[in-house]
């Protein structure tokens, strides 16, 4: 009998190619997911090397993270240069693209998955640190920087040292009102920002099993900001159902097959990983980010720590620079923060779940006077199945913008920045300093937390609403 | 690319942890189609104040940074490479860094070395006290010299490799061009594929 592993491993052994130098081994690349934003280098210095892209049929393009959300002509002259040299790139090498404007275009990690192109097993690599979504499938995924993209075109692997492993335990029942969000916010304060530095995460327990795929999503999206390598969830038949209706399935006898294959892509009893932490769910509220890393969170009912507090000098130090950032005191109640703007979106919360969650919230409620809210969709698809639901008329109704899919203010490198030091509910996945503009301050939220917090003009729980 | 041995420059201490790669340049600097041009946007927001240590005039010419622990976390970004070798940066030392950065930095020799805290700790304080103080990273002999001081440090045997030879990353892969052929041959029929023309 062979030696038992864990699901890391499988995947692992399964995608290794000897190399025949000294070197590590050579990863296979089964998805590679490129966008506008970090590919242009690479096709050039495939061309400069007069090297071609070695698979094209296993590689997908997305327009996402320098588009506007406002409008489907662009306008912006760099945006414009850089989808174009996307788009010339693509033909060239005969990748398919999602452009703007594409009823299939969005946010790369939204796109891959609800495609059904993404599946158990599998290895991805996009050049985007984000693409730890998608060991939401049971898949290993991960970010790479535009050297290893131009790597992945031209030879569909990458030389990898072989990941330490890491189980996170959660254990417990997740109360109704805790999103996998705050799941995620709750572990990044309680592991830090570099707490996971290096492993590749396998979530497991009891409360991991009762969330979907969009959950599970969110999960293992903000895996990387732990310092994971990635994060992945055993598949399942909550994943097996989400795959069964998407486009790009496995069909007929090829489905049987790759059910049989993906049912045996599980930790083997006995497997043992490099670390396990665990965390005990049932007592956990909303969580809300104070500082200027994902770590830097408290429940939504505490208040802003006392930098003092800190044992770790670093950490002290860390605290009071994000405290003269984020402009706050010691001591203030996080449910007493004004907010001015919240964002709906991005690859963590940009799905039809997200939309749902915060538009149960805001149905027959009307926005604080003072508070602008975007709604950006994870997809044009997704955009498509909320208005089926009605989502967009709440959203309007309630004084929100329903905007077109891209990366938005998740990231500030496209129109939607804010000016100025507003300070903005986000369900994206940054709040570092001057990520959403130049002196603005970001709050992590869920989206049921952004809707209220809309509404209340600070940040606040559904439950809080009257 | 040229080989690369050792470097020996002037170290710029800056005393912060978490240091993440919005940082090191802001997106709306990440908008170019090149891999230089970056300078301008090497830590944007934090050379507006005149005590960073960029803007120390003392330390001009400074071409090995000392950080503190989990530098240049977040983002993908490879443009944090570029801004850093653009702006005269030829080595970053840490305790730990960010996972991405560290293959990118090592894939444009930029020497991103992971050193003891309170070995970093010391050449900061070493640092704040004499803005010339000079430290050698030699990438052959896998140790960080200075004067009075020296310490070993481990780092990807194939990047070093690469750098030492000044071989071509992807050259090398290409070499084993018969073994991925034969890995595609027997990956499973059903994995899906893309086309420019499919619909759906």
């Amino acid at each position: 009998m062979s030696e038992p592993r864990t699901l890391v491993e499988k995947i692992w052994d399964a995608h290794r190619i000897p190399s025949g130098s000294d070197g590590p081994d050579l990863l296979y690349v089964d998805v590679h997911l490129v966008h506008e934003a970090t590919s242009a280098q690479a096709f050039d210095g495939l061309r400069l090397a007069g090297r071609t892209v070695r698979r094209p049929d296993l590689t997908l393009a997305v327009e996402d993270h320098n588009v506007p959300t406002d409008s489907l002509s662009i306008t912006d002259p760099i945006s414009i240069e850089q989808v174009a040299r996307l788009r010339a790139n693509c033909a060239e090498h005969g990748i398919e693209l999602f452009p703007h404007g594409d009823a299939r275009q969005g946010i790369v990690h939204v796109v891959g998955p609800e495609l059904g192109a993404i599946q158990p097993g599998m290895t991805v690599v996009c050049g985007d640190s984000h693409t730890s979504t998608h060991g939401a499938f049971g898949a290993l995924a991960f970010g790479v920087g535009t050297s290893d993209v131009e790597h992945v075109l031209a030879t569909q692997t990458l030389p990898m040292p072989r990941p330490r492993t890491m189980a996170v335990e959660f254990t417990g029942t997740l109360p109704p009102d805790v999103t996998a969000k705050d799941l995620m916010l709750a572990l990044l304060a309680e592991i830090g920002a570099n707490g996971a530095h290096g492993y590749v995460l396998e979530y497991r327990g009891a409360a991991i099993r009762g969330l979907s795929m969009e959950s599970r999503m969110t999960l293992c999206n903000l895996s990387i900001e732990a310092g994971a390598r990635a994060g992945m969830v055993a598949p399942d038949e909550v994943t097996f159902e989400y795959l069964a209706t998407r486009p790009r399935r496995p069909v007929g006898k090829d489905w049987d097959e790759a059910l049989a294959h993906w049912s045996t892509l599980c930790t083997d009893p006995g497997a043992v990983f490099d670390r396990t932490v665990t965390l005990e769910v049932g007592a956990l509220s909303p969580v809300v980010t104070w500082g200027t890393n994902p770590g830097q969170a408290v429940p939504l009912s505490q208040a802003v720590p006392d930098p003092a507090q800190f044992t770790d000098a670093a950490e002290r130090a860390a605290a009071r620079r994000a405290l003269e950032y984020m402009a706050l005191e010691p001591g203030t109640r996080m449910r007493d923060i004004e907010v001015d703007t919240v964002f709906l979106g991005s690859c963590t919360n940009g799905r039809i779940e997200d939309l749902r969650a915060a538009a149960a919230v805001l149905r027959g409620r009307v926005l604080a006077p003072s508070v602008r809210m975007l709604v950006v969709p994870g997809s044009m698809r997704v955009r498509d199945q909320a208005e089926q639901e009605g989502l967009h008329d709440v959203f309007r109704a309630a004084g929100a913008e329903w905007r077109l899919s891209g990366c938005s203010m998740c990231l500030g490198m496209n129109a939607d920045r804010l000016s100025g030091p507003r300070r903005c509910a986000s369900t994206s996945n940054r709040n570092y300093e001057g990520r959403q503009g130049d002196t603005a301050r970001t709050h992590l939220v869920s989206p049921a937390v952004a809707a209220a917090t809309a509404v209340a003009g600070r940040l606040a729980a559904p439950a809080d609403l009257s | 690319m040229e080989p690369l041995t050792e470097h020996t420059g002037r170290v710029l201490p800056l005393r912060r942890s978490d240091v993440d790669t919005d940082q090191i340049i802001p997106s709306r600097f990440c908008r170019r189609l090149t891999k230089t041009g970056y300078a301008d946007g090497l830590f944007a927001r934090w050379r507006e104040a005149d005590d960073f240590v960029l803007n120390d005039p003392a330390r001009a010419g400074g071409s090995v940074l000392v950080a503190g622990p989990n530098f240049a976390t977040g983002s993908s970004r490879e443009h944090a490479v570029w801004a850093l070798r653009d702006w005269g940066i030829a080595a970053v030392l840490a305790p730990s860094f960010g996972d991405i950065f560290r293959r990118n930095a090592l894939k444009n020799g930029l020497l991103a070395v992971q050193l003891p805290d309170a070995v970093v700790s010391g050449l900061l304080d070493a640092a704040d006290r004499d803005p010339r103080f000079l430290v050698t990273v030699d990438l052959l002999a896998c140790e960080v010299r200075w004067d009075g001081g020296r310490q070993a440090f481990e780092v990807d045997v194939r990047a070093r490799r690469l750098l030492l030879d000044g071989q071509d990353d992807i050259a090398v892969t290409l070499a084993d061009g018969d073994r991925i052929a034969a890995y595609e041959r027997g990956r499973p029929h059903w994995l899906p594929v893309f086309g420019p023309a499919r619909a759906g």
